[in-house]
């Protein structure tokens, strides 16, 4: 069968499984928008390329599929590479499809020409030109298995406009994946794995380092055998949330910088760090020459680039989270660390104290009463994406996930402007689930025309902006390490509801804890997009806090009596 | 330094693609070697590098995360034969030549061009053999040199050969099966 370029693409696409695709059409991709308006493909039409590609990230995380992303040559395609390194450094697979100009023309500065492949060497966990019909649909196979395959990460599929054009033979059978064939390396020997054994058993203070690799390899039944087997306790990184249920009492909580005090003391004072999934961020071990110095570490880990990267570990197991885990599980002699596990819960104790939720109700909104009363009122059961800095900290303390893939948000980049975009994609990848955005009114502003996305595609999506009227987080370090001065950080923001409005959007504005709970309630009542402007205290802190490069045991304590004085009385 | 061999696909951009990695991961490259090997789908690359054995790890580990890459290996520890070859454009007049000559004949090198106020000498052989020559030969004056980079090749039977063909790629094949 002889098909155009593009009508091979769009065929391709619909037969790798693809529903969706998130894009901004121009002169270059024109054929292939043209070939999908003829095919079964659903096209979301975004505000700006960098949110066509969260969205197919917050798709991917939301749904452990692939998400595709779409857009013309030039300006469309450089647009996409804070989403394209955004999910590079989280591991995510996406694949994104960019129009180039004419293979004829190339390299000769053509209108909207610009070296994309070159741009996102990089970031990128592979990428190519195509300039010749015949071998997209071949090329696009690959991107999807290389995408999802091993570590995922994101695979970028430049195709010149004339293959798009050119006609060629489909023949589906014929364009099976033809990869460069790889060395299969043996994973780990035998003695690394018996040493990993010996460790396991003969610990007296173990903690797990539970993270994303969990829930990429879709472990979270053999990682709850191998806890259980052990009765040892988790620690999770950021990325790692809902690989292991929060109410389990197994569960610490959240270890690193912002993470829980009790959890990084007991880091501190392991003698085993069972590492699976995670790779020793400087956001979770802080200064690496004091980290849990008593303790042996074993690294659970599919990519052999992490192994003593930061963090020297006595045993590696490289390999599938789930294939080491079942192997691990049998060989595991119970061991009850009682007495650890209770120590633990007086490491807590102390910090229960200066938890502001225990507090008195001063009258004053805090973000941390916000993501708490929105936890118990979702019944801890909503998706929630975040975006980046003091809210996203302040969610990963308050709101606790018992579910694998409900808290999507953006680590390794650290992306501000990330979640109302992945939102989108993550309600075409869950349609059902009740979808929340918790977005400060920093990162809020640089995506925020994608409310458009939303009202075209009549999706309903909740929106609660934790305004404080200042980059937060960025404050936050202004105030303890630069003496209070405030460079660039307070920040004008418009009124956000009526905003909503004029997107036609339900809008509300709360200032006083006392509306909390009703606007949350009745935003959830709607079928509709709610956007909920919270204003809350303007210069709180997110506590516990280990500054950069200290050690994981220094950390700054929120102090006794918090109530610092709103600027701004809203 | 540290030398590692890698087996790539022989096409273009997988050179840009390793020099980038290596860019990337900070590591400087003091020579990168690379041509065709008997399979001339596949190139072989031979690079040293300016690291300590941690990042040499890093760096072999991050190159076959490259589709492009076949296999890369740390052969820093095991018995090597290392080559590195260079064409040196010396002075030469009519008194200081014999000299020359002398010198020439102690290196195993050869002269592979005279004119009247210069010669080409040609020498291969290990990088400090090279620097050795080079070293005897500036009084003289150097006016040109070029050199090939070092070539690594692990002794006797300690093979390193890029992977079979047919057998991985049914395997990868069948996880794209899989993944749709």
């Amino acid at each position: 069968m002889k098909l155009t370029g593009a009508e091979i693409l769009c065929e391709s696409l619909t037969r790798l499984g693809v529903r969706e695709i998130f894009g901004y059409p121009g002169g270059a991709i024109l054929p292939v928008y043209d070939a999908l308006g003829k095919s079964k493909l659903h096209h979301v039409l975004v505000r700006h390329e960098q949110g066509a590609t969260h969205m197919a990230d917050g798709y991917a995380r939301a749904s452990g599929g692939i998400g595709v992303a779409m857009a013309t040559s030039g300006p469309g395609a450089t647009n996409m590479v804070t989403g394209i390194a955004t999910a590079m450094l989280d591991s995510s697979p996406v694949v994104c499809i960019t129009g180039q100009v004419s293979s004829k023309v190339l390299g000769s500065d053509a209108f909207q020409e610009i070296d994309i492949t070159g741009i996102t060497m990089p970031i990128t966990k592979h990428n190519v030109v195509v300039t010749r019909a015949e071998d997209i649909a071949r090329t696009v196979r690959e991107a999807f298995l290389i995408a999802k395959s091993g570590r995922p990460g994101p695979v970028l599929v430049d195709i010149t406009k004339d293959a798009q054009q050119a006609s060629a033979e489909f023949d589906w059978e014929a364009s099976a994946p033809k990869l460069p064939p790889k060395r299969i390396r043996n994973n780990h020997d035998q003695a690394e794995f018996d040493r990993a054994i010996e460790m396991l058993n003969t610990a007296k203070r173990p903690i797990i380092l539970a993270g994303h690799g969990i829930m990429v390899s879709g472990a979270m039944r053999v990682f709850e055998e191998f806890v259980r087997a052990g009765n040892y306790p988790v620690a999770m990184t950021l990325l790692g949330i809902g690989c292991f249920p929060a109410n389990d009492p197994l569960n610490l909580g959240m270890m690193g910088m912002h993470g829980e005090a009790w959890v990084n003391n007991a880091i501190q004072e392991a003698d085993l760090l069972i590492a699976v999934g995670m790779r020793f961020d400087d956001r979770v071990t802080g200064d690496l020459r004091t980290y849990a110095k008593s303790a042996r570490k074993i690294h659970i880990e599919i990519d052999r680039a992490e192994i003593n990267k930061n963090v020297k570990v006595d045993a590696a197991l490289v390999g599938d989270a789930r294939e080491v885990l079942e192997r691990l599980t049998p060989h595991i002699e119970t061991r009850e660390h009682t007495s650890w596990i209770r120590h633990i819960s007086e490491l807590k104790g102390d910090s229960a104290v200066r938890d502001i939720q225990s507090l008195p109700d001063s009258g004053h909104l805090y973000a941390a009463h916000v993501i708490n009363d929105l936890w118990k009122e979702t019944h801890g059961e909503a998706i929630i994406v975040t975006d980046v800095g003091q809210h996203q900290m302040w969610e990963a303390q308050y709101y606790h996930h018992n579910r694998p893939r409900t808290l999507i948000t953006s680590g390794g980049l650290g992306t501000m402007g990330f979640a109302l975009p992945a939102a989108i994609g993550v309600k075409f990848a869950k349609p059902d689930a009740e979808v929340w955005v918790v977005v400060g009114d920093g990162g809020f502003q640089m995506t925020m025309s994608e409310l458009a996305t939303i009202v075209q595609e009549k999706i309903n999506i909740k929106i609660a902006i934790i305004n404080n009227g200042y980059l937060g987080m960025v404050r936050q370090w202004q105030e303890f390490f630069y003496d209070k001065r405030y460079v660039a950080t307070p920040l004008v923001a418009p009124d956000f509801a009526a905003l909503a409005n004029a997107f036609g959007i339900r809008g509300e504005c709360i200032t006083k804890r006392a509306e909390v709970v009703p606007t949350i309630r009745s935003a959830r009542e709607s079928a509709e997009t709610v956007l909920i402007d919270f204003r809350v205290e303007q210069e709180d802190s997110v506590y516990p806090m280990v500054a950069a490069g200290a050690s994981l045991s220094d950390m700054i304590r929120r102090p006794n009596n918090p109530l610092v004085e709103t600027a701004n009385e809203p | 330094m540290q030398t590692l061999v890698a087996y790539v696909e022989n096409k273009p951009g997988v050179l840009n693609r390793v020099a980038s990695l290596a860019r990337r991961l900070a590591i400087n490259i003091d020579s990168l070697t690379v041509g065709p090997t008997e399979n001339e789908e596949i190139a072989r690359m031979t690079i040293v590098a300016h690291t300590d054995e941690k990042g040499a790890h890093r760096l072999e580990a991050s190159l076959e995360k490259l589709v492009d890459v076949l296999l890369a290996e740390n052969i820093s520890t095991r018995a090597l034969l290392e080559r590195d070859l260079a064409l040196i454009k010396v002075s030469a007049d009519q008194q200081n030549r014999p000299h020359l000559m002398e010198l020439i004949k102690v290196f195993r090198a050869r002269v592979v061009d005279v004119a009247p106020d210069s010669l080409i000498i040609e020498v291969s052989g290990t990088v400090d053999k090279i620097d050795g020559l080079l070293e005897v030969l500036r009084p003289f004056g150097v006016l040109e040199m070029a050199r090939t980079g070092r070539i690594s090749m692990t002794r006797g039977g300690d093979l390193l050969q890029p992977p079979g063909q047919q057998p991985t790629r049914s395997e990868l094949e069948s996880i794209g099966s899989k993944v749709e």
